[in-house]
């Protein structure tokens, strides 16, 4: 078992942040995980990227040309990681703010209005989390109780975001599920 | 061992000197290492350390003979064009017989290139970089726990050697995070160098006088200076070699040699081309000084291609070439300027050479 997802968009968006939660999520579960950062001269408000590898096998390259999940927070990612998904893979957009069409046939996509959906769960700086959330219900690559529970602990010392953030989860999952499901 | 964590390399390296004992920390900024620095200004003060940032890595390079020199273990990190200013001094360590360890997370260069992953210091770090005839033990980690076994083993083998030990990651190794455990000590590790009472200057009231000093004018004691440093470098050549060996049993098609994270990116590529039927091995040099060439030349008598897969335009190469002494022709794979080869790359540059 190896999944491997590259979380893009702008510096700001908390693309670091969902990658990172992924991974401790991934290593509670006793996964092998690399958590791996875009170093370039990056500035706020620039593009910014990280991939994560989390298999059951010690993680070989740390490297992931052709992902088998992209997350697309803006048009700039889209550009650059839409072509990149492996085929058969999923290719997940924040249509909020993502307006390119990805007209590839070979890789399942599926439209997430993340920053609206977190507009209107109280804050819209929880799109991150929406993302995330719909990442592990269209994959499943690790389980959606120890993510929520780690969330839980990460944020245990700021106990207003806990219940904002969960919320965010969950909704994400539940309309990266019910896209599964239902094939569209 | 103590729970697993999951940590940035760079953090990763700066707690692990601190599990070592060192308490003396000395560094000027540079991407992509800051992390240790940004780590170690927190820990420092909160283990009683002294954490101090130079004016630059030349200064650095000074600040570490002081300490060493007073029975400190200590310990600073730099990247590639900051090494180039610390290489000064690490000649006057290694001539003093001063035991650090400088840790180098290698950017692309030459001159200040820019901030992406390279592994093009190979023979700034195995072949001198500063002047003279020294040696620095050289070791490559591969992954986030490689690199803080290594800082373990750097320590100890600094103070064993009493020498300039060199642990050479590359940028990836630096910034990604992956989960890692630490030892635990049932005996924390003295922050002074064991032994230094018999060298280190630390005060003469009430014995003799202690000197550690690098110019040797008169011709015989410099050359007793030099034979005394050959004597332990030789040691440390017969002691000291570390390396990883996959697949290498039987005759191969290709035996690879590379090392840190693009040892693990050949790792996945080997897979590849062990699936088009390829019987195919790899040798990681762990310790780059010494270099493991009776490993790599035994396992080339049974190969009919030896490839070095390197970020850089063909160092270790050398090295490798002078390992199998002609028993298989050897080949270079690299990319740099900040670019990593992906699997898919290595696997196709290989096979060309195989049909080629």
């Amino acid at each position: 078992m190896q999944h491997e997802v590259v979380f893009a968009g702008f510096g700001g968006q908390g693309i670091m942040l969902a990658g990172q939660i992924l991974a401790y999520s991934a290593m509670e579960e006793g996964f092998n995980v690399v958590w791996l950062p875009s170093y370039g001269p990056e500035m706020r408000g620039g593009t910014a990227n990280c991939s994560v590898v989390i298999s059951d096998r010690p993680v070989a390259s740390p490297i992931v040309p052709r992902p088998g999940t992209a997350v697309v927070m803006n048009n700039p990612s889209m550009e650059r990681f839409g072509p990149a998904v492996k085929p058969g893979g999923c290719l997940l957009v924040n249509s909020s703010l993502v307006n390119l069409k990805c007209d590839r046939s070979d890789v399942k996509t599926i439209l997430i209005p993340a920053n609206q959906m977190a507009i209107d769960l109280g804050s819209g700086k929880a799109a991150n989390m929406i993302v995330l959330g719909a990442y592990v219900g269209a994959t499943g690559a690790v389980s959606f109780d120890v993510l929520t529970s780690f969330v839980r602990k990460k944020f245990a010392s700021k106990p207003q975001f806990v219940e904002l953030n969960v919320k965010a989860l969950t909704a994400g999952r539940d309309l990266a599920a019910a896209a599964v499901r239902g094939g569209n | 061992m103590g729970e697993r964590l999951l940590m940035k390399g760079n953090e990763a390296i700066g707690e692990a000197a601190i599990l070592a004992g060192c308490r003396a920390y000395f560094c000027y900024p540079i991407t992509p290492q800051t992390e240790v620095a940004e780590y170690l200004a927190r820990r420092m003060p909160e283990v009683g350390g002294v954490f101090l940032q130079g004016e630059s890595e030349v200064a650095v390079g000074y600040m570490l003979f002081g300490a060493a020199a007073g029975g400190s273990k200590v310990f600073t990190t730099s990247s590639s064009p900051g090494v180039s200013l610390l290489a000064e001094a690490m000649s006057y360590l290694a001539a003093a017989e001063l035991p650090v360890v400088i840790g180098n997370v290698m950017r692309n260069g030459p001159g200040l290139g820019g901030i992406l992953p390279a592994q093009a210091d190979y023979f700034q770090a195995t072949k001198g970089g500063g002047h003279g005839d020294y040696r620095c033990l050289v070791l490559a980690p591969a992954s986030v726990q490689e690199a803080v076994d290594m800082m373990l083993l750097a320590f100890a083998k600094a103070e064993e050697y009493r020498v300039p030990v060199l642990l050479l990651a590359d940028g990836m190794i630096g910034q990604m995070m992956e989960p890692v455990e630490f030892p635990v000590f049932a005996e924390p590790p003295s922050r002074y160098t064991s032994g230094h009472e018999e060298w280190a200057t630390t005060g003469a009231r009430g014995r003799g006088q202690h000197l550690v000093k690098t110019l040797f004018l008169n011709p015989d004691a410099a050359w007793a200076h030099n034979l005394k440093l050959k004597a332990k470098y030789d040691r440390i050549e017969a002691n000291e070699v570390r390396y990883e060996a996959v697949d290498t049993q039987g005759e191969m098609d290709v035996l690879i040699v590379s090392f840190g994270t693009m040892a693990r990116v050949c790792r996945t590529a080997m897979e590849t081309l062990q699936d088009k039927g390829l019987k195919v091995g790899m040798i990681r040099p762990i310790s780059l000084y010494p270099f493991p060439a009776q490993a790599i030349r035994e396992a080339a008598s049974r190969s009919r291609l030896v490839v070095s897969v390197e970020l850089s335009m063909g160092q270790m190469v050398e090295d490798v070439d002078r390992a199998v002494q002609g028993k298989a022709p050897v080949r270079w794979y690299g990319k740099a300027g900040g670019l990593v080869p992906v699997p898919d790359d290595v696997s196709a540059a290989i096979l060309g050479m195989v049909e080629g």
